[in-house]
């Protein structure tokens, strides 16, 4: 599900566009964003449940030390969208129930 | 004597399950804890409830850590009631793995001889890298084998200090977090604890300082000769439940993460990490587990184990000051059970299992002369 993003970008960010997909879903990013930025002003806020309690987690501490914005890109599960600089093309899944393994 | 209030040097583990005994038993309890600014093996370890192949040299310890472990379901219990937190213990068995088959052959030769120290007494069976697999499907063919024993487990650490510190608490006893404890002084009948921030009496005292217990110990005429001993330790991603019971150096923690370890580093007061040796002990863990290969980690750390000459429990009380009593080692995990369930009797008098003398500092007396 998207929501409406409360995220707005500043006019003096420079950088290219970039896209890449949520879910298969085409989404525009600027080169230098983090997939976190990407995600929230695309209007995704959640990107995995944890496995614990099965509750929606996203990008939340933006820094790396919070772990709760994990999602799978380019087929690699478990990832910090938040440590993690778009590419054009890349591909970005929401993540259900623990990571597997392999 | 060990009537009256009590002084608990040391807030970690040690302490707090000592403390934990004395305030259930309904005496009066005053906590001195430095905080996290100390040296804390107690958040550090690596969360075992173990019992194979301690005491191959002393099989006393044998018998006393295998006591802790039948103790600790009733310890489970009793914090979960006082303060409502599930410490998360399981005693499902635990296996040693090898990955040389002379260190198995040697290990089990021990083992044996241990079990007929122990008058026959002491499950645990050898097995094969197929049967091993059995047990824990995701070994790796490097495993040649290894030793289940039904007697050991694993808990959560983290929410057992929480629980211990919460439980004090709720029966009444008090724990002053501040600077460390610089002086004890000692007068027939009482003590005095003497900290930077103030001055404080009671009628009894009981040393579980960790590390510091060798500068405190000589003040109440009590001998605690630990020094540290470094082990680093990793915790990965949250994974799938894959290994349903503890190994000595892997295991999977409630949530799903890993823990790691370990290493055994003389290093002094030096808590670092090193990159070298974390890459080691991440390797052996794919040796064991080659599923781990690529799953991330998330946190490393160093910490020091509180280590005597022999590797074993101090357990002492003062014969120059009455009162006084030591409780040091290095399984504080293991040992808080049977800490809070039977020393804290044993210094309040109460009957205790007849060994408990062993455990005495003046064996390293004895054993140096020998």
């Amino acid at each position: 599900m998207r929501n409406v993003s409360h995220f707005r970008r500043l006019d003096d960010a420079a950088g290219g566009k970039v896209t890449l997909t949520f879910d298969g879903e085409a989404i525009e990013a600027r080169a230098g964003d983090t997939v976190a930025a990407a995600m929230l002003s695309a209007g995704f806020v959640a990107g995995r449940e944890t496995p614990v309690s099965g509750s929606p987690r996203g990008p939340y501490c933006l820094m790396g030390a919070c772990f709760e914005c994990l999602v799978e890109i380019d087929g690699e599960p478990n990832r910090q969208a938040c440590m993690t600089e778009v590419r054009d093309g890349m591909s970005v899944r929401r993540m259900h129930g623990a990571r597997a393994f392999g | 004597m060990a009537d009256g209030t009590f002084a608990v040097i040391g807030g970690g583990l040690v302490g707090m399950a000592v403390a934990w005994g004395l305030a259930s038993r309904g005496r009066k309890v005053t906590v001195f804890d430095e905080g996290d600014r100390a040296f804390r093996a107690s958040r550090g370890n690596f969360g075992l409830v173990w019992v194979q192949g301690k005491g191959i040299a002393m099989p006393d310890y044998a018998r006393w850590s295998r006591l802790s472990a039948q103790h600790w379901p009733g310890l489970r219990d009793e914090l979960r009631d006082a303060a409502g937190i599930d410490i998360e213990l399981a005693q499902p068995g635990g296996l040693q793995m090898f990955l040389d088959e002379d260190e198995a052959e040697q290990t089990v030769a021990q083992m044996q001889a241990l079990r007929t120290a122990l008058g026959g007494d002491y499950p645990f069976e050898y097995l094969g890298h197929n049967a091993v697999k059995k047990l824990v499907p995701e070994i790796g063919p490097q495993v040649v084998g290894g030793i289940h024993s039904p007697m050991d487990g694993h808990l959560n650490p983290l929410y057992l200090l929480r629980a211990l510190h919460k439980g004090v608490r709720a029966a009444g006893g008090t724990v002053l977090h501040g600077p460390r404890v610089e002086r004890i002084s000692s007068r027939p009948g009482s003590f005095e604890v003497h900290r930077a921030d103030g001055t404080w009496s009671a009628d009894n005292v009981v040393l579980c300082a960790g590390l510091g217990n060798a500068r405190l110990a000589p003040m109440v005429g009590l001998d605690a000769p630990v020094v540290p001993n470094r082990g680093q330790v990793i915790i990965t991603e949250r994974v799938r439940p894959f290994l349903n019971m503890p190994t000595v150096h892997v295991r999977q923690v409630g949530e799903g993460a890993v823990q790691i370890g370990d290493s055994k580093e003389d290093v002094g007061l030096d808590d670092s990490t090193r990159g070298d040796v974390l890459a080691a002990i991440a390797r052996r863990a794919t040796r064991y587990f080659p599923l781990l290969e690529g799953v991330r980690v998330v946190r490393t750390w160093g910490a020091l184990r509180v280590m005597s000459p022999d590797g074993h429990p101090i357990y002492d009380r003062s014969t120059a000051c009455p009162g006084a009593s030591l409780v040091t080692c290095h399984s504080g995990v293991t040992l808080a059970a049977a800490h809070a369930r039977v020393v804290a009797g044993w210094i309040c008098g109460e009957q205790a299992p007849g060994y408990m003398e062993v455990f005495g500092a003046q064996r390293f007396a004895l054993q140096a002369a020998g």
